[in-house]
């Protein structure tokens, strides 16, 4: 062979050795980067289990009371799919592969419950509920339906009846205590949607009731089971942010929908509505399908925002620092946009102290845009914002990253950790190919491979502590610093005054 | 060309074109050398999330290959390890001809798996605007004229390997 042979054939060979060395360095820069955080993101773990049933030998026989959107979608949730929904799903599979609802729907594990009982005071509402009800083997309009549930009017029979063991509330607010009080004293465990009540004195009242019963009880804040909020805790745990002084939330919507605006349909009126049992202890008001259909927009029957929107973000913060009842509380707003005659404020601002806990909580909210803002948990190291996923970005003038982030192996304009609902392993490098499941929302638990909708899993973990024992995740104390706090900063919207909350006296006041 | 493939370069490119051939097969070679690279030195770099935002109509087959966490383990693997090898050989001119073969098939899954139609958007958006022609094709179609323009002969480990062919030849 020619040396002219010999070099011309080897001549390129040594490109490789750049391509290696950048290559190489590029992954020690991320090892070490991973390495700068102590604690190590390795730890952090997701929730794998699918909550699956310890113990399906027992049929529980549920009532549900309230079979209004949020009832019906518990009783869609229980595995009772309205038939309308299937045959939809079906085809929407059929004309697109990335629509998995159905099958994801499907593979949803069986709960073993019956639904023997609705109670539901307007009569459109109560058939469609029975429709879905009856419909166990999930089929659509043409498939073969099963037993149907009684209906009744009154909440106060269906939870006397023998053929009921546990209760689900998904009425207006201001049922909430009184039925919960009725199923603790008859022995049937209750999963009331929140917020638990609707006034302060009756949230004293509805905690010594079911403390003093054997029943289980669960309030419906499903976030529970939001891997986000894991893998948040977590991170808040390990101490990762450093001292965290504020937390910012905030709802913001701009929809009929989501400022409570619903047309009564052209059935409703005085004879398809039961008008008494819908007032049930609320002052007396003449009928009024507003009212009745927009029930979220007035006083007698909601706390508003408040009780709505920053419940949830509460629940999800309390999740995750437990802080608990806050100390004081003051809130602002108006009505600034829907002047259709609502009571309760579209725009509010409110502010929670943590004087134990040197923090604050600010949440804001406005019904007329839809901007997302996530909740942003700001700590002198770092920020944890939490939207659909979990981001971890180092602040600038740290002490504990100070030297990483002069070194440039820390960012503060990018997340150190990132983590997204489905991803295989938590990862201390952002990926942008996270996205894709960032786009499933909070409303999903990824298990098995598998999108599975939160209710199902509050639920299922409720059933589980009815057949087995045990105290569900959001049982009655958490359930207690939920509705006082979202009624504090009611209380404070309405009397223009700062509220304030004595730990030990366990009283609110001014 | 004659129907000696290595027969046809050494007399009639030009300098200029036998540099410029040798240059794109080079920097081919680099691209798919770094990106695989890259993937093998991230143990948390996975193809599921690309699989499952695939569009297009050949969106159920990649969705389904990201289905199975065994399957995915195996895409990862053939991605990572035929990037680096296909770049690797294009590099040192190791059997050019086979590997851009290779090469086009793999860019092809890439190309058909996210397909730039004109109003379908992907969840990774990407860095520019494409319509039907994105980066994938014009690295595929460049791959294609390596393969029909071989050089590895003129410098790289062919020219070792079918010596005998091209000195017969030259």
């Amino acid at each position: 062979m020619k040396r002219r042979d010999i070099i011309k054939g080897l001549i390129t060979i040594p490109v490789l050795g750049p391509i290696f060395i950048a290559a190489v360095q590029k992954s020690q820069v991320l090892k070490s980067r991973q390495s700068i955080i102590s604690g190590d993101f390795d730890q952090i773990t997701v929730p794998k289990y699918d909550l699956q049933l310890t113990n399906k030998e027992k049929t529980i026989r549920l009532g549900v009371c309230g079979a209004g959107i949020r009832g019906k979608q518990l009783i869609h949730a229980l595995g009772f799919p309205d038939p309308g929904w299937i045959d939809e799903m079906k085809i929407n599979a059929g004309e697109n592969q990335k629509d998995t609802r159905y099958e994801d729907y499907m593979s949803q594990q069986d709960l073993n419950v019956v639904i023997n009982g609705i109670c539901e005071v307007f009569d459109t509402r109560a058939n469609e509920a029975v429709m879905a009800a009856s419909n166990a083997k999930r089929e659509g309009k043409s498939g073969a339906f099963g037993t149907s549930p009684k209906v009744y009017r009154s909440y106060k029979e269906m939870i006397g009846s023998p053929d009921i063991d546990a209760v689900i509330i998904a009425t207006p607010d201001h049922h909430h205590v009184p039925m919960t009080i009725e199923a603790a004293r008859n022995g049937k465990h209750v999963y009331c949607e929140k917020p638990l009540s609707w006034s302060i004195p009756e949230t004293f009242a509805v905690r010594n009731e079911v403390r003093k019963s054997n029943i289980v009880f669960q309030l419906g804040h499903q976030g529970r089971h939001v891997d986000a909020y894991h893998v948040a805790k977590q991170i808040y745990d390990m101490n990762m942010l450093g001292k965290v002084s504020l937390v910012r939330t905030s709802t913001n919507r701009n929809s009929p929908d989501g400022a409570w605006i619903m047309e009564p349909p052209q059935e409703a009126n005085m004879d398809t509505i039961d008008w008494k049992e819908f007032l049930g202890q609320a002052p007396w008001h003449e009928f009024d399908l507003k009212r009745f259909f927009m029930w979220k927009c007035f006083w007698d029957y909601s706390n508003g925002i408040s009780a709505n929107l920053f419940s949830h973000d509460f629940d999800a913060v309390n999740q995750i620092m437990r802080m608990g009842i806050p100390s004081s509380t003051v809130a602002s707003g108006g009505i600034y946009f829907y002047k259709d005659g609502r009571e309760i404020p579209d725009t509010t601002q409110l502010v929670f102290e943590f004087p134990d806990m040197n923090m604050t909580i600010l949440h804001s909210a406005t019904l007329s845009n839809s901007r997302q803002e996530g909740k942003v948990f700001m700590g002198h190291d770092a920020t944890m914002y939490i939207d659909n996923g979990v981001k971890v970005i180092a602040d600038q003038f740290s002490t504990r990253f100070s030297d990483n982030l002069k070194q440039g192996l820390i960012d503060s304009t990018e997340p150190f950790f990132s983590y997204s609902s489905g991803q295989k392993k938590t990862d201390a490098i952002t990926s942008a190919t996270n996205e894709y499941y960032q786009s499933r929302g909070l409303y999903y638990a990824y298990r098995n491979n598998r999108f599975i909708d939160v209710t199902n899993l509050h639920l299922a973990e409720w059933l589980n502590c009815i057949r087995d024992g045990g105290t569900p995740s959001c049982h009655i104390d958490l359930a207690f610093e939920d509705a006082i706090t979202v009624l504090m900063a009611s209380k404070s919207y309405k009397e223009g005054k700062t509220v304030f909350w004595d730990k030990e006296k366990e009283e609110v006041y001014t | 060309m004659g129907k000696n493939i290595y027969s046809a370069g050494i007399t009639n490119y030009s300098t200029t074109q036998t540099i410029f051939l040798q240059l794109l097969r080079i920097v081919i070679g680099w691209h798919l050398l770094y990106e695989g690279l890259a993937k093998l030195f991230n143990p948390s770099w996975s193809s599921e999330s690309y699989l499952m935002d695939s569009g297009g109509i050949f969106a159920g087959f990649f969705q389904s290959l990201a289905s199975n966490p065994d399957v995915v383990n195996v895409v990862d693997l053939l991605n990572i390890w035929g990037l680096i090898l296909i770049g690797s050989a294009l590099i040192i001119g190791l059997l050019v001809r086979p590997v851009s073969i290779a090469g086009i098939g793999l860019l092809a899954l890439y190309y058909l798996s996210h397909p730039p139609l004109l109003f379908h958007t992907y969840s990774m958006p990407a860095e520019g605007n494409y319509f039907i022609v994105d980066k994938n094709l014009v690295e595929l179609v460049s791959l294609y004229i390596v393969y029909i323009f071989p050089t590895g002969f003129i410098a790289g480990l062919d020219r070792i390997i079918f010596r005998n062919k091209i000195n017969k030849t030259d």
